[in-house]
């Protein structure tokens, strides 16, 4: 079964139609690039898909893990297994990272119907996952993205990603604002969270992030419409010639 | 995502206030109406000496004078002060309970549906270390671990023992603090106040437990009017905790209670307030006024007086707790989270009033307001020419949740000495749906996310709370905000 489906989706923001038909498979163990120019509909597309209130579905229909998405609150989708890092993680002040954490985790496993992990069992999993990201620990005592570089903010949306286990990763333009160093520690998060039985949906203005994560398949959103698909290839060519030619066939 | 805010508005129309019942006692009321014979009778039910009747009765023929403070950013009907019973007391068999096998049992089970532990035997099992006042409508039903305080001179327990077995401090202090004419409720409680508590702390004692009462409003068209006397003597320290609920009515009630408080030289008090009276239904019906005055008197020197509150209930509140920074160096501090949520207001605060040389004062209030509801911030700071070097730090923020709700800061500063610093900072945020987005995209719905992005908003008042009043406070806020995002 796929992990995620989704066809001909249809979706708005402010009523202003970004998304005109996407069609998209992914199967558990791959990894999907969506590249494309500003204002293509990358992020809208993660929104969308992750419930995100501000973005509307006007049409079609998204099947996570066989389950349709509008019966799903975005906290359930969370919990189903689908994560998403933000572009722009947000802080939330006076909230540690570990307490954050705790109670995100507990959130999914309750929805999954596991027992709740209690503060030791929570400190272990930390141990385990922090050296994925190599994350420091004053990053997790601090409240939530506060006072965190760009780097650290995207380093903790693996970190988390890591603690949560999803089934689904979406990535969010997650290089933007990294420096070469950076984009490798959170590559080889990614990587390294790779697994037969988990997909992940990496969206991306530029070709460098694919260096680090190789994707089983690429694909051209322009004007909220996937142009073209194709294999890890693809990527280099976009980085050769640009959207340059499909943006402008689609405005003429 | 429509659909289950609805859900959830639903459930929190549903949602019953939790300690919403009332007790089936027989009670010895006076009837409604208030003149100097009421007055007297209070007086004399409770056995009082002269003096003391006489100080109700020049108080309240100054009340008589006075008229209700408009100056507040809240609106009401008028209450009806003929229409109030002055005085409601459970009956008992006996007249003075003297230990807790002679109260009532439907009393005891009240407070232990309240959560309050009045069994010593559970407290010594390690469920909280605290002694317990626990006064129920007009009178102090119960203090717990009275002994082993009484060994250390420290005398805790209600405020009518305290005027029988030790009329000269409660002579001495009364009113020095709040005056009778202070202010309208302050001058109406002078006149018929009826119990609360009364505690002294000797010299250089550190009490040991926390103290504790705990205020429970249960008859109806009855007002209640406690009055809170504690004092720290020279190198004393204290911490003292304030509890109160009410059963869940139609009518409005009132709830008009006096706190003073005197931190001698190198005494520290700390006294702090989980308020979490019925706040009325969501179309406002019903509920308790809370205009209560409470004030802190430093009056030696490197005193310290710390005042902590969480308002979560009441339909209006109206209360500045405030610090008389008498003596050199003393200190006093305010830190408040005041909720509002569907039609309650809130105007409250704290005054600062410095006089010695060096005294310090910090202030730290989180207002957060919900569904229609009003809630300011009014505080003074107050320096005096006599107060050299007096340092004031002011932080004011405030949280709106949805868009029918108002938040509003009313700093007022008056500084008599050039070398004073007073600082204060104010914010204003909206809960950010970016903020509640990204909790729900980690698994937390919709209420826990705006539970926990107000908990942390709140978190340099919590940590000021005792430990188990902290956790408390925690899930009250929760309750309080169910439902108010949709």
């Amino acid at each position: 079964m796929a992990l995620l489906e989704i066809k001909d989706l249809h979706a708005s923001v402010a009523d202003k139609p970004i998304l005109k038909g996407i069609n998209l498979t992914i199967k558990p163990g791959e990894v999907h690039a969506i590249m494309g120019p500003n204002g293509s509909g990358k992020s809208t597309l993660s929104n969308v898909l992750a419930g995100n209130e501000a973005y509307v579905k006007t049409a079609g229909q998204v099947l996570f893990d066989g389950q349709d998405i509008d019966d799903l609150a975005a906290h359930e989708r969370a919990c189903a297994g689908m994560f998403l890092a933000f572009q722009y993680p947000v802080e939330i002040a006076g909230i540690s990272n570990m307490y954050f954490l705790k109670a995100a985790v507990n959130a999914v496993r309750k929805y999954q119907g596991k027992d709740q992990l209690d503060a030791m069992d929570f400190l272990d999993m930390v141990e385990d996952k922090k050296k994925i990201v190599k994350i420091r620990d004053d990053l997790l005592e601090r409240a939530v993205n506060s006072g965190f570089s760009g780097g650290e903010k995207k380093r903790n949306e693996i970190f988390q990603m890591a603690m949560l286990e999803p089934k689904l990763g979406i990535l969010d333009e997650t290089d933007s604002g990294l420096d070469i160093d950076a984009l490798r520690i959170v590559a080889d998060g990614v990587n390294a969270l790779r697994s037969p039985d988990r997909g992940f949906l990496v969206i991306t203005h530029y070709q460098r992030l694919l260096d680090y994560i190789v994707p089983d398949h690429v694909h051209v959103l322009v004007h909220g419409q996937i142009v073209k698909s194709g294999g890890k290839e693809l990527a280099l060519e976009l980085e050769d010639e640009g959207y340059a030619s499909w943006v402008d066939e689609k405005g003429a | 995502m429509k659909i289950e805010d609805e859900k959830s508005f639903d459930e929190l129309t549903d949602k019953e206030y939790k300690y919403g019942f009332v007790t089936d006692i027989e009670s010895d009321s006076l009837p409604p109406g208030l003149n100097e014979d009421i007055v007297r009778a209070i007086s004399k039910r409770k056995n009082e000496p002269e003096w003391l009747t006489e100080f109700r009765l020049k108080a309240y023929r100054h009340w008589l004078t006075l008229e209700e403070p408009k100056w507040a950013k809240v609106e009401f009907p008028p209450v009806d002060y003929q229409a109030l019973s002055y005085y409601s007391a459970p009956k008992q068999k006996i007249d003075a309970p003297k230990s807790l096998d002679d109260v009532d049992p439907e009393l005891l089970a009240t407070y232990e549906k309240l959560g309050i532990p009045l069994g010593e035997q559970e407290v010594l099992a390690g469920v909280a270390n605290v002694a317990v006042d626990a006064v129920f409508d007009s009178v102090s039903v119960a203090t717990t671990f009275k002994k082993n305080l009484e060994e250390l001179g420290i005398i805790f327990g209600s405020f009518s023992e305290a005027v029988k077995d030790h009329p000269e401090l409660v002579k001495k202090y009364l009113g020095t603090v709040v005056p009778y004419k202070d202010n309208y409720y302050a001058t109406l409680n002078s006149a018929v106040f009826s119990d609360g508590s009364f505690c002294y702390i000797p010299k250089g004692v550190k009490c040991p437990m926390e103290l504790s009462t705990y205020f429970r409003i249960n008859a109806a068209n009855t007002g209640q009017f406690e009055r809170t006397l504690l004092i720290a003597d020279d190198d004393a320290k204290v911490s003292y905790l304030e509890g109160c609920t009410a059963p869940q009515r139609d009518e409005n009630q009132l709830h008009a209670a006096v706190v003073e408080l005197v931190a001698h030289e190198n005494a520290q008090i700390k006294y702090s307030t989980v308020q979490n009276w019925y706040p009325g239904d969501k179309d406002g019906k019903g509920g308790i006024y809370n205009f209560v005055t409470k004030r802190g008197h430093c009056r030696g020197n490197n005193s310290k007086i710390s005042w902590t509150q969480v308002e979560t209930g009441s339909a209006i509140t109206w209360k500045y707790p405030s610090c008389i920074l008498k003596g050199d160096n003393s200190v006093g501090e305010f830190y408040s989270v005041a909720v509002t949520n569907n039609l309650q207001q809130a105007d409250t605060g704290t005054k600062m009033i410095h006089i010695g040389k060096n005294t310090k004062s910090t202030i730290i209030s989180k207002g957060i307001s919900a569904g229609k509801a009003q809630n300011s911030y009014r505080g003074m700071v107050k320096v005096v020419e006599t107060a050299e070097n007096a340092r004031n730090f002011s932080q004011c923020d405030s949280m709106l949740i949805g868009d029918q709700c108002g938040a509003h800061t009313f700093p007022y500063i008056d500084v008599s000495n050039p070398t004073a610093q007073v600082e204060h900072e104010a914010t204003t945020t909206k809960i950010g749906e970016d903020q509640i987005f990204y909790c729900n995209q980690r698994g937390l719905d919709t209420e826990e996310a705006v539970t926990m992005i107000v908990n942390g908003f709140c978190k340099e008042v919590f940590r000021e709370l005792p430990m188990e009043f902290a956790v408390e406070a925690q899930k009250l806020l929760g309750i309080s905000l169910e439902g108010s995002v949709g």
